[in-house]
Parts: structure tokens; sequence; C-alpha cells
């Protein structure tokens, strides 16, 4: 435990989802003194998010799989010492080259840089510092533009379950759910029981491509449950499989009225003369996720290409990135589910614990969580094989299709950019029209900008470099060299008060008794 | 089956709240984001673009898009899909950057 008030944590943990939970509590049980920081108010990160406790919902697990997993997580929270941070966004992770005190994890502090408050606009930036850092930063959704795809009532797939989980509330009362990816399967099931009318699953590759992984399959048999389990809930709910499908047009002037849906080739190339329309007033349409790694590469940490076109962080056997000092945990080292999560959460624990103790890990529990780590690692990958998209996708789109939704940078212009000016990838294409320069920093038109610049090759995954993780007023910069900056520490009272324009109440997410 | 995401998880809210959106009375509940709702009026745009004035608003629901942004309380720019609905809370359709007043 910090004994002072600048003593710093020995662990800072960024994301309480399953992997940050699973690494705090962890660590804290292992005797580490934690700070577990988040942007929400309530733990559980994507895959558990929950509504606010004033919705009173009875049974939150009706909308999620694995609930005990979650709750159990919350007890073990509610039990430690680990700082929950709750309203946390961070923006940056620097090396503090103040005094070294090392502590053993690595030379010198790491110096953790949030904003506060429900959207980061809160008036008093905080900053933490650590002898180690785990990142579990978790994922965001990757799209892929259509025409028609900016018109209210065309939502991500991830983002219609993240408002439902939350919020209780659905975009429309027929929603077309595509895309590519096993994520649609639990999208549309979880809208169907939530009372929306699911026409169909629009899946773009084939689902066959899975027997192309017969080892993967056989050694997780509980994702194939899983699959099973969404696939009973689309019958029962009169829902359509349509695989090897795009949407390719959204009808509708100011909201969404009808979709129409065409066969791809292998290729993903529309086959002309297949189109079909279906009407519905919401399209949750998304392709998979990609991994959230840029505190991780402003910091020049080792990544690697996946074989869904992604990039994920380079880890080691014990989830230490290539930067010493410097864990991740989760889908930041490629997306892999939560079970997965949780158990590297777990694994880069005792490992930091090791580290900052100066005593072996445990070889067993290493080698046990090791051995699963690479069964579902092997899952994941034969996964993003299966719904990588494909080449011919860019047929798709009409020149007058905006591709970056920030700067409203159309196909055309894109084309011309790699056409007529010779930009060859992301970066030059920026530059040239700004496309992902906008408030998203490229994270909506990033996997589609690289694919066009590409020009119908295999495309570069973006490098996913973004100086800053959240857009920051300057008054936060402003502080960073303002030695009065606050400061986390264990000794302190509340640092989570976000002053400003905010009064959202974070409470720390310990509620030991779960429903 | 359930008919509503509320009942399908039992929700038994606090007291309902209004807020107001473009002059319109939305009505709220505890622990909802303003995002959350809109929705939940019907209501699915709440901003118009720079460059093009079409509408939009919630995408991605997490906070990662900012396609959301909407003026909350006379504040521009805020991401409707994290900030929580508060009573008697002002939503405004945000034009543009949000900024006009400034002239730039």
């Amino acid at each position: 435990m910090p004994l002072s008030a600048s003593e710093p944590y020995d662990l800072a943990v960024i994301g309480a989802g399953s992997a940050g939970l699973a690494g705090a509590v962890t660590a804290g049980e292992l005797g580490l003194s934690v700070a577990l920081l988040d942007t929400s108010v309530q733990t559980g990160g994507q895959f558990y998010r929950t509504p606010a406790p004033t919705l009173g919902a009875v049974r939150p697990e009706a909308l999620h799989h694995d609930w005990s997993a979650y709750t159990d997580l919350r007890r073990r929270l509610a039990r430690s010492d680990v700082r929950h941070l709750p309203g946390h966004h961070v923006w940056s992770v620097t090396k503090d080259d103040e005094e070294g005190v090392g502590g053993g994890a690595g030379d010198g502090l790491w110096a953790v840089h949030a904003v506060t408050g429900a959207d980061g606009g809160g008036e008093r930036p905080v900053r933490v510092r650590a002898r180690a850092v785990l990142l579990a930063t978790g994922a965001y959704e990757r799209q892929l533009p259509f025409p028609g795809w900016t018109l209210p009532g065309v939502v991500g797939a991830g983002g219609a379950q993240a408002m439902l989980k939350s919020g209780l509330v659905l975009p429309g009362r027929r929603v077309v759910v595509a895309g590519s990816g096993p994520l649609l399967l639990a999208v549309a099931s979880s809208l169907a029981a939530a009372g929306a009318r699911v026409p169909a699953v629009v899946e773009a590759s084939g689902y066959l491509r899975y027997a192309r992984h017969p080892r993967a399959l056989a050694t997780n048999p509980h994702k194939a449950a899983e699959a099973l389990i969404h696939g009973a809930a689309l019958l029962r709910h009169r829902v359509r499989l349509r695989p090897r499908s795009a949407v390719t047009e959204v009808h509708g002037t100011d909201r969404v009225e009808a979709v129409t849906v065409t066969r791809l080739d292998r290729d993903w190339r529309p086959v002309r003369g297949t189109g079909r329309r279906i009407a519905c007033d919401a399209l949750a349409v998304g392709h998979g996720l990609v991994p959230q790694i840029e505190l991780a590469t402003a910091l020049d940490c080792a990544t690697r290409p996946l074989p869904d076109g992604t990039r994920a962080l380079a880890l080691d056997g014990l989830q230490e990135t290539s930067v010493r000092g410097l864990w991740a945990a989760g889908e930041a080292g490629g997306v892999g589910g939560a079970q997965l999560a949780r158990l590297e959460g777990e694994l880069a624990a005792v490992a930091v614990a090791a580290r900052i103790l100066g005593r072996p890990a445990h070889a067993g529990r290493v080698r046990e969580l090791g051995r699963r780590r690479e069964r579902m690692r092997a899952f994941a990958d034969a996964m993003a094989a299966v719904h990588a998209p494909a080449p011919g996708w860019p047929r798709w789109l009409t020149d007058d299709t905006d591709v970056c939704r920030c700067e409203e940078v159309t196909a055309g212009r894109i084309r011309e950019a790699v056409e007529d000016l010779g930009a060859r990838d992301g970066r030059t294409v920026k530059l040239l029209t700004r496309a992902g320069m906008g408030w998203c920093q490229g994270r909506m038109c990033g996997a589609a900008v690289a694919c066009l610049a590409a020009r119908g090759r295999t495309a570069e995954p973006p490098a996913e470099r973004r100086p800053f993780a959240t857009p920051v007023p300057l008054s936060a910069l402003a502080t960073l060299d303002d030695p009065t900056m606050p400061l986390v520490t264990e000794s302190e009272g509340p640092a989570d008060d976000p002053g400003g324009h905010t009064t959202t109440t974070f409470e720390p997410d310990a509620s030991p008794g779960d429903s | 089956m359930a008919r509503t995401p509320a009942e399908l998880v039992g929700a038994q809210p606090g007291p309902p709240f209004r807020i107001t959106f473009d002059g319109r009375a939305v009505t709220a509940l505890p622990g909802q984001s303003v995002a959350a709702a809109l929705w939940g009026a019907g209501i699915l745009a709440w901003r118009t673009t720079r460059v093009g004035g079409r509408p939009r608003g919630a995408f991605c629901g997490i906070g990662q898009c900012y396609d959301c942004l909407a003026t909350i309380n006379g504040e521009p720019n805020r991401r409707a899909c994290l900030v929580p609905a508060r009573p008697g809370d002002t939503i405004t359709t945000q034009e543009g950057h949000g900024r006009a007043a400034l002239g730039v």
C-alpha cells in the first residue's frame, strides 16, 4: 500500500471490463496496491454493460451470458482494497522520469493522465502514478461504409446492444442486423428478446468457412455451444439468417425506411440482380471488433497484424508488451471474447505481482493459464479469418457514399486521392482528403480507408496511432506541467469529483449483494 | 416473451422526469443517458453535420464515434450517449460545430 500522498500505486489498470476487473482483483489479492480507471460509472466494460441502479433492473442477467463470472469479479472487487476510479477517461500514458522509484517493475514510474466526468468534460484532469500499467482497453466496432449508412436509424451492431444493455432502449421496432462476425448473432438474439422484430441477420461471410478450422472448433466446444444457443434463439424469434449477403443500400430521407440486401460472391462483390428490399425502421451493422491500442502505440509498443486485417498488441507469454513494465490483457492483444479476457487479466496480474514483489510467479498457475490462453487464441484467430473483409466490398460504394462520417469525405474523393494523386496508405489519404481527421480520429473510417488505399490488394491494417486516446480540452494540457495537478493516491479522499458542468455521481461500483 | 427491454430485465425504475428536446417535452428514466432518453421517445437525430447539414444521432453507443454530439443546456459537443439525462435538461439540435455564436 502506498505509504504517503506521493507514493505511487504498484499497478494502474486501465479499463474495468472483463480483463481489467480480473487483473485488478487478482493483483489486489496478491498484495499489490491497485488503481482501476474506467470511463464508465459502472464496471463491466462493454460486454457486461448494465443499466444504472436507478433503472431498477431485477433481471440484468437476461441480457447477458456468463453473468455469474461478472458477479464473482464484482464481489471480489468489493472485498478488495482496489481503488476504483470511475468516470476517468485516460488520454495518455507517459513514462515519469522523476525520481526513479522503480520498485522492481521497470525503470522510473508510469503516469496515467485522465480527464474526468461522464464525457471527459470535467474540470479536473488527474494523474495516477504507478510502477506498472495493465492496459485492458478493450475494442471498438469496425465499420465498412455503404450507401445510406449515415442515415439516422443506422447504428452500430455493438452500438444497438450497448444502448439496450445500459439504457433499455431500441433504435426501432423492426431492426435488420448486418455486417460480419459472431457478434451479429448475439445482437440479433438480444434485440429480439427485448421485443424488437428482427426480419433478417445479414452476414457477409459463409458460416461454412468455420469448417476449415476443425481443430479450433473441437478444442473450444463452449464457443460452438454459444452459437447453438444464439441459433436456437433466432429460430424461436423467426429471424432469417442470410449468409454471403450484405446491405448495399439504405432507403429513407430522414430516417431508415428499408434496406436492400444483395447476395455477395466469394470476394464480397455484389451479385447483380439479387437485391431484395426489406422494410425496417433501423439497421444495426458492424464488422467485428478492432483492438483499442493507441495508448500503447503512442509508447512504441510492438503490434501484430491479425487475420482479419486489424492490428493488436504483440504480447509475450505473460501478457507483457514490448515495452518493459507495460502489460495488456483482453481485446487489446487480439479480439477473443470475455472468457479469454478474464484469463489474460489474471495471467497479467500474476506476472506483474511476480515482478513487483521480486519473486517467481506460481509456475503451475502460469502454465495452466497459458495453456488455456493458447487454445482460446487459436479459436479467435480462426474466427478472425472467417470474417475478414474480402477485397470486393468497395464495390458496394457509390462515389457519393460518405466514408469518413466525421469529415463527410466521400468514396469518390478518396478514390481520387488514391487513383489520381497516388496515395497508398491511410495517412496520405488523410492529408489529401481529411478522412480520419475528425472527432473520432479515424476509428470509424480507418478500416475502409486502408482498403481503398490498397486498391484491391491486401490492406495494411491501420496503425491505430492517436496522440490522444480521447479529445481533451487545452486546459487539460496546460495542467501537465502544473505541480498542483491532482495526483490520485491511496491516502487521499475521492479524486473523482468531476467538477465543471458534469454532475454525475461516481460511486465506486462495489455492490456486495448481487441480484 | 418480453415486449420491451424494460420488461425483459424486470425494470422497476425510479420516478421518470422531464427533459426537453428542441422545446418538445421528453420523458426520461433515471439512469438513462441523454441518447437513451431520446431513443426512448423515438428521436434518432439531434445534430446536423458541418458540411452537408445532414441529421445524425447515436451510432456506436460507447463514446467512440462522436456522431451523437448534442448541445446540452447550451453547451455544444457533448456526447449524448455518455452524458446522463437529468431533470430539466434542455437538449437542442446541434447545428454544425455548435459554436455559431463565435462567428467562425
